[in-house]
């Protein structure tokens, strides 16, 4: 039983792991799947929608990618699989929040 | 880049306030006359020593071109400028222009591209209001013209295009000359201008001269394209009791009045009323009447940016939706069906479609457009089921239109409206808040965010008198409208027409050269990909003095063409790592602060942190208050 729960814990840890993603590779794929054309490479939006901070849930990101609506290329797990998309989620969800308006003088002329 | 004063002939007398009336102008002194012309004797000279047949004496020295006549015709227009790369089927008007014409009104201005010409001259017109001439081969020089005057027709401008040509067979030397006529030159453009014609006496060229300048700015205003015959610009002037008609401008159609007294009736009534202005203002006074008709409405006006249409910092500016609308106003609305419907993202028969309006919603159009359409170049998208088609002028039709609704609103009314124009107020700090609040993301990133580059010039910028002379929508994320404030309306030329890409530079110093002589500071975003199309109108601005602040948007590729191929690439299911394949422009990079200093100005760069900008652009806007061009390449996001 004991080995049971180890085990049990250890696959729960893998999958909670592959929640999260990996950042690092999620930016880099952020720039290569195409992501940064319409969404700039901080996710600030542009063409297309705001992404970050604050990204909404990965199994939403995943979801829409899957289906998209509007101009959103469509990304099938064919060309993007769960774990990439969940890969850039995560590096959506470590882009720290910007500054406030208040503190950069430009914004504030 | 001290320059030396132009040279200034007075020869003769030009026509005096001519723009204004008429004047007759024949028969005076002979400019042959006065002054010799030593190198057409020399050159006859060298063709006898060669062989080839030397022309009788009497026909080597001419009293008086009939090119001379054109220019008379041209000046009692007003037009300033004549934007042109040189070419031997206008090569007599060339002449007259910088000897009989002083230079001066119309002006030369050497471009290295026709695209360029019109582009400026199309510009020129976004500021001034008015047309400025170019000059081009009626083949060769057309043909690299055609897709400028292709947006200028699309964008409602007037830009008053003349061709060289040598219709008389007899009159042709050698093969050059065949390869540059044309039976009937300006056809391959006439799907895109308003009017044109080939005139083939002097006295023909002056009334279609006078009658394509009519046209052109009579709203619609359009491009007009005249030939001016080689033969009659380079033989002697023949014809007696020449004269120069009279230039009387069209006044713009107005609304009819049943009409707009419908359209203010359905206005005042409405709840929840929109203005949606495409290329509404067309002079100052526009953006005048715009504001009035929506403070009188107390209605928000939803801008396409195509023109300077309304005050961005205003508080009913961007504040509506067209999806709670109960009634819209189109004011020379672009594509009207397309702002009222949404439709699948990728071509198909039978592409689904889906209303954005509310049953009943009322839709009104006004617009001039409805008075010149052509067949086979389409620029005016599906056919919109309005409820009010009013076929005028809108800038025209306000007055009317104004009074008709001020007419209607009674005291309790003017009340309800008013409770109505605060909710707007706050709706539209709402939208400029969240603008802001969006602009801070990525703000110290590298590669320079949008909003991070559009603020540090408004810094700048904004105790100048400034204006900007590029097109900032789509390509720029609209970004410079949502932060700036522009109230004036020169301060902003609005879009190209026909999305032709290679206009926006040229455009840029045509405007920045209408906006010289009133000492503007004029600012360009430029963007990467259009400035490779023709680069070498920075050779044009640093060459006549023209003082312009270029920031390269250069976000090293055609974006918006590779979002295009990602969305083919996966609809295909094959991903998109190779859409940068023929739509990136990198590998090398561009040196843009380079390719400045080749063709004479200020340049700097690339600048790729943030922190670098502000002081670049101090740098920069010195040399632009010297009157010089100026460009700072900034690697920017895509957006």
């Amino acid at each position: 039983m004991r080995t049971f729960y180890l085990l049990a814990a250890l696959i729960l840890s893998v999958i909670a792991a592959q929640a999260q993603g990996d950042a690092a590779k999620g930016k880099n794929l952020f720039v290569t799947k195409g992501c940064y054309q319409c969404h700039g490479y901080d996710g600030h939006g542009g063409a297309g929608a705001k992404l970050a901070p604050r990204p909404i849930a990965v199994a939403s990101l995943i979801a829409y990618a899957r289906r998209p609506a509007g101009a959103m290329p469509i990304y099938t797990a064919k060309v993007m699989s769960d774990a990439e998309l969940t890969d850039i989620w995560a590096y959506l969800k470590s882009i720290p929040d910007p500054p406030a308006v208040k503190d950069i003088p430009l914004l504030n002329q | 880049m001290a320059r030396s004063k132009k040279n200034s002939f007075d020869r003769r007398g030009f026509l005096k306030g001519a723009a204004a009336g008429a004047a007759a102008l024949v028969g005076t002194t002979p400019i042959a006359a006065q002054q010799a012309v030593p190198t057409r004797v020399a050159g006859a000279a060298l063709a006898a020593e060669t062989g080839a047949p030397a022309a009788k004496a009497g026909v080597m020295v001419l009293e008086r071109p009939g090119s001379d006549f054109m220019l008379d015709v041209i000046k009692s227009l007003g037009i300033e400028y004549c934007c042109a790369n040189p070419g031997s089927s206008f090569r007599a008007l060339h002449e007259s222009i910088i000897n009989y014409g002083g230079n001066k009104n119309p002006e030369m201005i050497t471009c290295c591209h026709e695209e360029s010409s019109v582009a400026m001259a199309h510009g020129f017109a976004k500021i001034e209001g008015k047309p400025i001439m170019v000059l081009a081969h009626g083949t060769v020089g057309l043909q690299h013209a055609s897709m400028a005057i292709y947006n200028a027709y699309c964008d409602r401008v007037p830009v008053y295009v003349v061709l060289g040509n040598i219709l008389d067979a007899t009159f042709r030397r050698a093969q050059v000359e065949w390869n540059h006529s044309v039976q009937d030159a300006a056809s391959m453009v006439r799907d895109y201008t308003k009017w044109d014609d080939t005139p083939v006496s002097l006295a023909h060229f002056a009334e279609s001269a006078v009658r394509a300048y009519k046209i052109a700015m009579t709203p619609p205003l359009e491009p007009v394209v005249l030939v001016a015959d080689a033969t009659l610009q380079e033989e002697p002037i023949k014809e007696s009791n020449l004269r120069i008609p009279k230039l009387t401008l069209a006044s713009p159609p107005q609304g009819e009045s049943g009409a707009v007294a419908e359209a203010a009736k359905l206005l005042v009534a409405a709840e929840n009323p929109l203005i949606i202005a495409g290329r509404a203002a067309r002079t100052p006074n526009g953006l005048k009447l715009l504001v009035e008709l929506a403070e009188t409405l107390q209605a928000p006006v939803e801008d396409q940016r195509m023109r300077m249409n309304f005050p961005t910092r205003h508080p009913l500016y961007g504040a509506g939706s067209v999806r709670t609308a109960d009634v819209i106003l189109g004011l020379e609305a672009s594509d009207y069906w397309t702002l009222v419907h949404d439709q699948t993202s990728f071509n198909r028969t039978g592409i689904e479609e889906k209303s954005l309006i509310r049953p009943g919603t009322k839709l009104i159009s006004v617009t001039a457009q409805d008075l010149n359409h052509k067949s086979n170049y389409q620029d005016f998208g599906r056919f919109e089921e309005v409820d009010v088609a009013i076929a005028a002028d809108a800038e025209a039709t306000l007055p009317a239109l104004i009074e008709a609704c001020k007419r209607l609103i009674t005291p309790d009314r003017k009340r309800a409206l008013e409770q109505r124009g605060a909710k707007l107020a706050e709706a539209h700090k709402r939208v400029r808040d969240q603008a802001r609040q969006q602009a801070t993301i990525g703000w110290d990133s590298s590669p320079i965010s949008v909003p991070r580059m559009t603020m540090e010039v408004w810094a700048q910028i904004k105790n100048e008198d400034w204006s900007l002379v590029s097109n900032v929508s789509n390509m720029m994320g609209h970004w410079p409208t949502k932060l700036w404030d522009f109230d004036k309306h020169y301060q902003y030329i609005g879009v190209q027409g026909a999305n032709g890409i290679g206009y926006g530079a040229p455009a840029a110093v045509g405007a920045a050269l209408a906006n010289k002589k009133y000492g503007r500071l004029s600012v360009n975003f430029q963007c990467d990909g259009d400035l490779n199309y023709a680069p070498s109108v920075l050779w044009t601005a640093a060459h006549h003095r023209i003082p312009m602040l270029t920031l390269m948007h250069n976000n090293r590729g055609y974006h918006q063409e590779l979002m295009q191929v990602q969305t083919m690439a996966n609809r295909a299911n094959r991903g998109v790592d190779r859409a940068h394949i023929g739509t990136t422009i990198d590998d090398p990079n561009i040196d843009y602060a380079f390719m400045a200093k080749a063709y004479g100005i200020h340049g700097e760069g690339p600048i790729t942190d943030p922190k670098d900008l502000g002081p670049a652009i101090a740098r920069a806007i010195e040399v632009v208050k010297r009157g010089e061009p100026a460009l700072i390449d900034v690697v920017t996001q895509p957006r």
